[in-house]
C-alpha cells in the first residue's frame, strides 16, 4: 500500500507551481488568469510550507501558510480592483494590449 | 604741442564714440570737428618751426611699451620734416572732411559713429607719421587698416560694404605680413627697431648675406623687399590693389581722407622714413620703381573705361601713388613725398567734388545717368575742373610740379638703370591716360545733355521745397524714389572745404615746389630723409633734354584733345570705340581680369580647403570619431535595449524565471562542488 510521504506532496506542489508560471508565461489571453495563476503559485508554496510543517513537527509553517492565504487574500482583491480601474480606462484586460511600458 | 597734435583725435574718438548717443550728433561732430581743427592748425604751426624754420627735428619719448631681451621699445613722437609734412597732409585734409562729413552726412542716423572712426583713424595716421621705431609705426599701420575696415563698411547693411571691408583687410594683411617679415629681419640684423639705431647700423650691412628660402641673398635688399611689400599692400601698388576701387563702397568723405590722401600713402611714407635701408638696397628699389611704373600704367588705362565716377577717382589714386613709387624707386624720395603733398589736395578735393555731385545727384554714382550738371552745381563744377587740372598737371597748379618732377627724374635716372627708363615712359603715357580719364570725368559729368535732366526739372515743380532737406535714405541703393529731384548745390559746409582744397591744389606745387625739390632742398628736410652719396638725381633732373621735360605736358594736352573730342565735340565716338574692340573693352572693363584670377587662384581654393577641413577634417574625421561618434553608439545601445522592453507582462516574468533559474542553479552548482 501506498503511503502518502512529504514526496509526494513537494512533487505536487512544485507541479502546481510550474503550471503557474507556465499560465503567466504562456497566457496570452486575458489578465486575470494571470492572477488566478498567480494564487495558483501561492497554493503551491502554502502546501510546502503545510507539507514541512507535519513533517519537521513544527508548527510555525502552518501558521505562516495562514498568514499567506490572508495576503493572497488581500493581494487578489487588489488586483482584481486594479483590474477593473484599468478596464474602465482602456476598455480591454487582453494581454497583448497591455504593453504601456514598451521602450 | 606734439602731444596735442597726435591725442586730441583720441579724444575726439573717445568722446564721440563713447557718448555718442548720449551728447547728440550735434555735440559728437562739433567736437571731433573743432578737435582737428586744432590739430590742423597746430600741424601747420610744427610745420612752420621744424620745416621751413630751424627748430631741429626731436623725438619725445612718452614711455615705455615693451622690452623683451635686447628688444626695447618705446613710445615717442618722432617730429622731423618728414613727419611735419605728414601732419600737415593728414590733418588739414582730415579736419577739411570732418567739416564736409557734417553736411555730406547730415541725414545718416549713426554720425557720432561715423565721426569717432574718422578720428580714430586720424589717430592712428598720426602715430604712423609720428613713429620712433618700426613696431610703433606697425601700430599705426595696424591701427588705419582697422579704423579703414570700421569705415569702408560703416554702412553694414549693405552686403557689398561688407565685403569691400573683409577684402580690403585680408588683402592689407597679405602685406602687412611682409612689413611683420621685414621688421623681424630688420631686427635680426641691427638687434633694434629704433630708427635712429637702425639707419646707423644699416651701412655697415652692406654686402651682407642671408640663408633665407635656400637662397644666399642680400639681407638689406630682402628687408627692404619684405618691407616694401607691406607699403604695397597699403598703397594699393600692383598685385595688391584690387582692394582699392571696392573699397569706395564707403561714404565718400572716408575715400576722400583714407583711400586718397592719407592711409594709402602710408606706403610711400615708410619708404621715404626708411630711406635709408633702402638708399643700400639697389635691387630693392629698381623693384619700387617697376612696381610703380605697372601700377601707374595698370590703374590708368583702368580707369579709362570705368562708369562709376568713384571709382575712376579710386583708379586715379592707384595710378598717382604708382608715380609716387616711381620716384621713390628712381631715388627721389622727396619728389615722391612732395607728390604725396600735392596729390593729398588735389585727390582729396577730387574725391570730395565727386561726393558734392552725388550728394546733388540724389546718391547716384553712375556717370552715364549725369550730364550737363554744370549749370546746376556751378561751384562744384569750377572746384572739380581745378583738381582735374592739378591732377594733369595743368602748367603751375600743384601737378605740374610734383609729377612732371617725377618723370623727368625718372628719365634723368633712365641714363643709368634700365628700370628706371621703364618707369619714365610707363609714367609719360599714364600722363596721357590719367589726363584723358580726368577730362572724360569732368565732360560725361558736367557736359552733355541728361535724358534725366528734361524729367527732373518738370517734376521739381511739384515738390520744391523738399529737395535740399529731404531725408532719403542713406545707402547708395535707396535712389530710385528721388532720382526725379533736380540736382542742387551742396550746403555752405561741404563747400568750404572743396574751396580751400582747390587753393592748395593750385598753389602747394607753386610755393612748395623749392622746399620739396628745389634749392631750398637741404634746408628743408634736415637729413629727414637719406639719400647715398651718388645719389645726384635731383640735379640731373634738370640737365635732362628739353623734349623729355615737355613730353608730359604734351601727352596732357593730347590726353584732354582726345577727351574733348570723344565726349564733346562728337559724343558717341566712344561706344562706336568699345564696339570696335570689344576685347580690349572687356578686359579693361573688367579691371585685366585681377578680381577672376585671385579669385581662380586664392578665394576658391581657400574655399575649397576651408570646405575640406570642415567637412572632411572637422565634421567626418573629429566629429564622426568623437563627440557625434560616441553619440551615436550609445544611440544604438539604448535602441537594442528599448527591444528588450516590450512591455507584456509575461515577457518580465519570462525574464524573471530565468534569472531566479540561473541564480538557483548557481548555487546548487556552487554547493556541490
Amino acid at each position: 500500500m501506498l503511503t502518502i510521504g512529504l514526496t509526494h506532496y513537494l512533487v505536487v506542489a512544485a507541479i502546481l507551481f510550474t503550471l503557474g508560471i507556465a499560465g503567466i508565461i504562456l497566457n496570452r489571453k486575458n489578465i486575470i488568469v494571470i492572477l488566478m495563476s498567480v494564487e495558483l503559485i501561492l497554493l503551491s508554496v502554502n502546501l510546502n510550507f503545510v507539507a514541512f510543517s507535519q513533517s519537521l513537527s513544527d508548527l510555525t509553517g502552518q501558521v505562516f501558510a495562514l498568514f499567506v492565504l490572508t495576503v493572497a487574500a488581500a493581494e487578489a482583491a487588489i488586483g482584481l480592483a486594479i483590474l477593473v480601474a484599468f478596464y474602465r480606462n482602456r476598455g480591454t484586460i487582453a494581454v497583448e494590449d497591455i504593453n504601456s511600458l514598451k521602450g | 604741442m606734439i602731444y596735442a597734435i597726435v591725442f586730441l583725435p583720441l579724444v575726439g574718438f573717445l568722446i564721440a564714440g563713447a557718448f555718442g548717443p548720449w551728447i547728440g550728433a550735434r555735440a559728437s561732430e562739433f567736437v571731433t570737428t573743432s578737435l582737428l581743427m586744432i590739430c590742423a592748425v597746430l600741424s601747420w604751426i610744427v610745420f612752420f618751426n621744424v620745416a621751413l624754420g630751424h627748430d631741429h627735428g626731436y623725438a619725445p619719448i612718452i614711455g615705455n611699451w615693451m622690452t623683451v631681451g635686447a628688444l626695447k621699445i618705446n613710445w615717442a613722437l618722432r617730429v622731423d620734416t618728414l613727419t611735419a609734412v605728414m601732419l600737415v597732409v593728414v590733418n588739414t585734409v582730415s579736419s577739411l572732411v570732418h567739416l564736409y562729413s557734417i553736411g555730406y552726412m547730415h541725414e545718416d542716423p549713426d554720425r557720432p559713429r561715423f565721426f569717432a572712426y574718422l578720428s580714430l583713424f586720424t589717430f592712428a595716421m598720426l602715430m604712423l607719421v609720428t613713429a620712433d621705431n618700426l613696431v610703433q609705426m606697425f601700430f599705426g599701420w595696424e591701427g588705419v587698416g582697422l579704423a579703414s575696415y570700421l569705415l569702408i563698411g560703416f554702412w553694414y547693411q549693405k552686403p557689398s560694404a561688407n565685403a569691400a571691408a573683409i577684402k580690403a583687410f585680408v588683402v592689407n594683411r597679405v602685406g602687412d605680413f611682409g612689413f611683420a617679415l621685414g621688421i623681424f629681419l630688420v631686427f635680426q640684423l641691427t638687434k633694434s627697431l629704433t630708427f635712429d639705431e637702425v639707419f646707423a647700423a644699416v651701412p655697415g650691412l652692406e654686402g651682407e648675406k642671408i640663408l633665407a628660402f635656400g637662397l644666399n641673398v642680400d639681407a638689406l635688399t630682402l628687408a627692404a623687399f619684405l618691407l616694401f611689400i607691406g607699403a604695397m599692400g597699403k598703397s594699393a601698388q600692383f598685385f595688391l590693389h584690387t582692394w582699392l576701387p571696392d573699397a569706395m563702397e564707403g561714404p565718400t568723405p572716408v575715400s576722400a581722407l583714407i583711400h586718397a590722401a592719407t592711409m594709402v600713402t602710408a606706403g610711400v611714407f615708410m619708404v621715404a622714413r626708411l630711406s635709408p635701408i633702402f638708399e643700400y638696397a639697389p635691387a630693392a628699389l629698381a623693384f619700387v620703381t617697376i612696381i610703380g611704373a605697372v601700377t601707374a600704367f595698370f590703374a590708368a588705362t583702368v580707369g579709362l573705361v570705368q562708369n562709376d565716377i568713384k571709382r575712376v577717382i579710386a583708379y586715379s589714386t592707384c595710378s598717382q601713388l604708382g608715380y609716387m613709387f616711381v620716384a621713390e624707386g628712381v631715388g627721389a624720395y622727396s619728389l615722391g613725398i612732395f607728390h604725396l603733398f600735392t596729390h593729398a589736395f588735389f585727390k582729396a578735393l577730387l574725391f570730395l567734388g565727386a561726393g558734392s555731385v552725388i550728394h546733388a545727384m540724389h546718391h547716384e554714382q553712375d556717370m552715364r545717368n549725369m550730364g550737363g550738371l554744370r549749370k546746376d552745381i556751378p561751384f562744384t563744377f569750377a572746384m572739380m575742373t581745378i583738381g582735374t587740372l592739378a591732377l594733369t598737371g595743368f602748367p603751375y597748379t600743384a601737378g605740374y610740379f610734383s609729377k612732371d618732377g617725377i618723370i623727368e627724374a625718372a628719365f634723368a635716372a633712365g641714363e643709368h638703370h634700365t628700370t628706371a627708363m621703364i618707369g619714365f615712359i610707363s609714367t609719360v603715357v599714364a600722363a596721357g591716360l590719367t589726363s584723358y580719364y580726368s577730362w572724360r570725368l569732368v565732360f560725361m559729368t558736367f557736359f552733355g545733355h541728361r535724358h534725366a535732366h528734361e524729367v527732373a526739372v518738370n517734376h521739381s515743380h511739384d515738390e520744391p521745397a523738399t529737395k535740399d532737406d529731404h531725408a532719403h535714405s542713406h545707402d547708395d541703393h535707396g535712389h530710385d524714389d528721388h532720382g526725379h529731384h533736380a540736382p542742387h548745390e551742396s550746403p555752405l559746409t561741404m563747400l568750404i572745404p572743396l574751396a580751400v582744397l582747390a587753393v592748395g591744389a593750385l598753389g602747394a606745387g607753386y610755393v612748395f615746389e623749392p622746399d620739396f625739390a628745389g634749392h631750398a632742398y637741404a634746408e628743408f628736410w634736415k637729413g629727414a630723409i637719406f639719400t647715398g652719396e651718388h645719389n645726384e638725381i635731383l640735379h640731373e633732373m634738370h640737365a635732362i633734354p628739353a623734349w623729355a621735360g615737355y613730353a608730359p605736358t604734351a601727352m596732357m594736352v593730347l590726353g584732354f584733345l582726345v577727351s574733348l573730342y570723344v565726349y564733346v565735340l562728337k559724343p558717341g565716338t566712344a561706344q562706336a570705340l568699345a564696339r570696335a574692340f570689344p576685347r580690349l573693352y572687356r578686359f579693361l572693363l573688367n579691371k585685366w581680369y585681377f578680381d577672376e584670377l585671385y579669385d581662380f587662384l586664392f578665394v576658391r581654393p581657400a574655399f575649397a580647403i576651408g570646405r575640406l577641413f570642415w567637412k572632411g577634417v572637422d565634421g567626418a574625421i573629429i566629429d564622426g570619431l568623437g563627440p557625434d561618434g560616441v553619440a551615436a553608439r550609445v544611440a544604438d545601445g539604448a535602441r537594442f535595449a528599448v527591444r528588450l522592453e516590450t512591455g507584456y507582462v509575461y515577457h518580465y516574468a519570462f525574464a524573471m524565471l530565468i534569472g531566479v533559474a540561473a541564480v538557483a542553479t548557481y548555487f546548487i552548482a556552487g554547493g556541490l562542488r
